[in-house]
């Protein structure tokens, strides 16, 4: 079980719109510390940055009153828990007038993961979706997602091989962003 | 017992409608909100769908079960036990859905 932080906010800035509260250096550097390992404490992160453990408490009280830190959460190896599922990307090409409402009521789903729209060559709904099996994931997307108002065509691809799945880091980005620099 | 010709022949609810896909998850669009309008998807739609939804016996359980109508259903059962595909597939079940509408719509009693 590995700890995980959500952070809220567009890394390539070092100073947030968020409410206009800017975030400093020493913000940055507890937002990666907590976001490879949350459940650190203060005074271990102090130590990591030579700062008091009360500085890095308010710090981090901070970011949380101000969404920079949207929650802590728990990520899983549904595998070794014997959890079986499959993942499926769904694209739903939608009327164009219905598509803001499809997209909040897919948001009401427990099966729907993420939604998002997209506008290419024409709008659509990409969400992801799992099930245990096809026969479920099927059947919901038969009855639950295919009747909503709106819905024109829905593609499905069931990922059958998982390569890589993370969520974004500072510390990728920060060693992205290292490379870049020594090119 | 007879069949029920007003519930066979009614309009459903969006939730009830049959929805074609082609495969898991692909919905092609097209959607039948009574018997009538599933004669006529059956005629449009891609012979891929047909071909799904037959061997998934998506088609008898829509007709069972939301319209209530057990001979069409079993008929389509039989079809489905020829393992018949593509057009010949498509001419069939137009011909049993089509021959059963004129069954239901006419005066005549109708049998189960």
């Amino acid at each position: 079980m590995v700890e995980q932080i959500q952070i809220n906010a567009w890394v390539g800035e070092m100073k947030s719109k968020s409410q206009e509260v800017n975030l400093d250096q020493l913000d940055w550097q507890i937002l990666r510390l907590l976001q490879e390992n949350a459940k650190q404490t203060y005074t271990e992160i102090g130590n990591k940055l030579n700062v008091a453990h009360s500085t890095v408490y308010d710090r981090i009280q901070k970011m949380e009153e101000h969404g920079f830190i949207k929650k802590y959460e728990a990520l899983l190896d549904l595998e070794k828990m014997g959890i079986q599922q499959i993942t499926a990307q769904m694209i739903i090409t939608s009327d164009p007038k219905e598509t803001e409402n499809l997209a909040r009521k897919m948001t009401k789903f427990s099966q729907v993961l993420e939604v998002a729209t997209s506008f290419s060559e024409e709008l659509v709904i990409i969400a992801k979706v799992v099930a245990r099996n096809q026969a479920e994931l099927h059947t919901f997307i038969a009855r639950s997602i295919a009747p909503l108002p709106g819905v024109l065509r829905i593609r499905t691809a069931i990922a059958t091989k998982k390569y890589k799945e993370e969520r974004f880091s500072l510390a990728s980005r920060e060693n992205a962003s290292r490379k870049r620099n020594n090119l | 017992m007879a069949v029920s010709q007003s519930k066979v022949l009614r309009n459903v609810l969006r939730e009830e409608a049959f929805y074609f896909f082609t495969s898991i998850g692909n919905y092609t669009g097209q959607s039948a909100f009574s018997l009538d309008e599933f004669l006529q998807k059956i005629k449009d739609v891609d012979i891929k769908s047909l071909e799904f939804h037959l061997f998934r016996e998506d088609f008898e359980k829509w007709i069972a079960q939301t319209l209530g109508d057990n001979r069409l259903s079993e008929e389509i059962r039989v079809l489905r036990a020829q393992k018949v595909v593509g057009n010949v597939l498509r001419d069939r079940l137009y011909f049993i859905v089509s021959r059963r509408l004129k069954e239901l719509k006419s005066p005549l009693p109708i049998t189960k």
